[in-house]
């Protein structure tokens, strides 16, 4: 070993330790945990744009939220995109991750195609989906048509329905890549053996299935859902890019309704409050992730 | 038979997936007067493609601009990443702290706060730090995000290098900080190199923090730049929206892919216990 000398602070692995921690702790401290704060403390608040000096304001945010059905849609529409999207996420995601197993020539390619829709940025892909939903030049449209199964144009991106329907579409296309990489993740880490021993001992195609392969790989599927769900939930990028709420806010969903309010409209107090009511499931989808985590390790 | 079946839905999904970039590409290319023709295919051209859209997204528009604000915000962004997030994946990873388990449990809830419950209060320290309408604003708060995730891959990536390795450099007659930079960096790095690709990514995609916080042209990066500059009030110009989305999708998903493998291999030993 090295003399006594150097045996100073780079040696003591606890203060070590602190010293390696401490930076990211007090950035992740300054512009998360204080913003955070902030926030909670904002939907309390008077604060606008023009008047940014903080006044208590008790629930007077809160109460005007109750009262505004704008805000009941965009709550309503929130959970509705969010249970829909996470569903047929996870349904598309295990397909698409059990082609993606297997093994073909000309994967490579197939793999950067389909992941597309995941490492693009949302803005941009959203973007694309603007002119692909026109509604005058969709494509859709034109192949509907010329099948014969519309007349004209379906307009969805301006028909209330329609509307939720290509939100729901386009989160549904952006994150079941990512779903197909946590489920293919998740497949590759479940040792054969188990399976090899089920058939061994004689069980069915059935009776591994349900035995075996889906209480196995049932953590990582509520992993790849609850990471859907926690990207749905949040994103007000698709929303906002597609239809901006829509003129009567039938897409509407809390977070682009929070920045309608607190960017644009200047009201910053009113969209603290709004962008608040995300935090209680955003909370509830951590802890089942982590529990789901847990449950992996065990296996 | 099985083979055919699995490559026409191979070809299937990556059709479903990627089929609005396909069509984006044909579209970047065509005629105004092809283009806003409906009785036009538009799976074709007709008349020939036209190259001049595109041109017109590099010569008459910031794009050039965005594209740079968001390379230069990036590579800062992930460089303080990294001088932050390296030492603490190592920490949790090696220095054996009876923190270190709730720590990375913590550090891993915090990457799953979104920018949507943030940009509100944020919007205002931005301000009051005179940084709004600055792409400065982004440098300063992109690594919220970026940290949290590169210190969960980087303690994946440091607990698969053997312990041997460092405790030969130690008997060698360096200190544990010595051991560090000089052994287990340089090893690590395969894992950095995902890090940083992972990082990058996120910063480009961002979209909130971007728009609430930076509005002059010149300022702006791609992620906003392109769905708020080239759609002009009722004027969309489309061809070239499409050659700014595709431009920027390729090059990202290319390099991702590459690295696809080891994010898996990070995400997956970041939450096995040492």
């Amino acid at each position: 070993m090295t003399g006594g000398a150097r045996r100073t602070l780079a040696d003591r692995e606890g203060a070590l330790a602190w010293l390696f921690m401490l930076p990211s702790v007090i950035y992740i401290l300054a512009l998360v945990a204080v913003p955070f704060a902030l926030a909670v403390a904002l939907a309390f608040s008077d604060v606008t744009v023009g008047d940014p000096s903080f006044d208590w304001a008790g629930w007077a945010n809160f109460a005007r939220n109750f009262d505004d059905p704008v805000f009941w849609r965009a709550l309503g529409n929130t959970f509705l995109f969010t249970a829909v999207s996470m569903l047929l996420i996870v349904v598309f995601g295990k397909i698409l991750a059990n082609i993606l197993v297997a093994d073909f020539r000309g994967k490579w390619l197939i793999r950067f195609l389909v992941l597309l829709p995941w490492t693009t940025p949302v803005a941009l892909s959203a973007v694309a989906w603007l002119w692909l939903l026109d509604s005058i030049y969709s494509p859709i449209d034109w192949v509907l048509r010329r099948i014969g199964l519309i007349e004209g144009n379906l307009n969805w991106l301006g028909e209330p329905t329609l509307e939720m329907v290509s939100v729901i579409a386009v989160h549904v296309w952006r994150l079941t890549p990512l779903a197909a990489v946590i489920v293919m993740a998740g497949l590759v880490a479940i040792p054969r053996e188990i399976e090899e021993a089920a058939r061994m001992d004689g069980a069915g195609f059935w009776r591994r299935m349900f035995e075996v392969t889906i209480p196995l790989t049932l953590p990582v599927i509520a992993v790849a859902a609850l990471f859907g769900a926690i990207l749905t939930f949040t994103d007000m990028t698709v929303v906002y890019v597609l239809t901006r709420g829509g003129a009567t806010h039938s897409s509407e969903v809390l977070a682009s309704w929070a920045y309608i309010r607190g960017i644009s409209g200047g009201d910053v107090a009113q969209g603290a409050s709004i962008a608040l009511f995300l935090f209680p499931l955003l909370l509830a989808a951590a802890i089942a992730i982590l529990r789901a985590v847990r449950r992996m390790e065990v296996t | 038979m099985r083979r055919l079946a699995l490559y026409a839905a191979a070809v299937l999904c990556a059709l479903l997936c990627a089929g609005p970039f396909l069509w984006s590409m044909i579209t970047m290319f065509k005629l105004n007067r092809d283009l806003v023709d409906t009785t036009h295919n538009p799976f074709w051209f007709d008349p020939a493609p036209t190259a001049d859209h595109v041109r017109y997204l590099f010569t008459d528009t910031a794009y050039l601009t965005f594209v740079w604000n968001t390379l230069w915000v990036g590579g800062l962004v992930v460089l303080i990443t990294l001088a932050f997030a390296l030492p603490a994946a190592y920490a949790l990873a090696r220095l054996e702290r009876p923190w270190a388990g709730w720590m990375a449990v913590t550090i891993f809830m915090i990457y799953l706060i979104p920018p949507s419950l943030l940009f509100l209060s944020l919007s205002r320290m931005v301000v009051a730090l005179g940084l709004q309408d600055s792409t400065w604003s982004l440098v300063l708060v992109y690594p919220t995000m970026t940290i949290p995730v590169s210190v969960w891959l980087l303690m994946g990536f440091l607990k698969a290098i053997p312990k041997d390795v460092e405790e030969q450099a130690m008997v060698d007659g360096h200190s544990r900080l010595g051991a560090f930079v000089r052994t287990v960096i340089p090893l690590a790095f395969p894992g950095i190199v995902a890090v940083v690709v992972f990082a990058f990514t996120l910063t480009a995609s961002e979209f909130i923090y971007a728009l609430a916080f930076v509005s002059p042209t010149a300022e702006k990066v791609v992620s906003t730049g392109v769905p708020t500059e080239l759609i002009r009030g009722d004027v969309f110009y489309w061809q070239s929206l499409q050659a700014a989305s595709v431009l920027v999708a390729v090059p990202i998903a290319l390099v991702f892919n590459l690295f696809l493998d080891r994010f898996i291999t990070g995400f997956t030993m970041g939450a096995v216990k040492a």
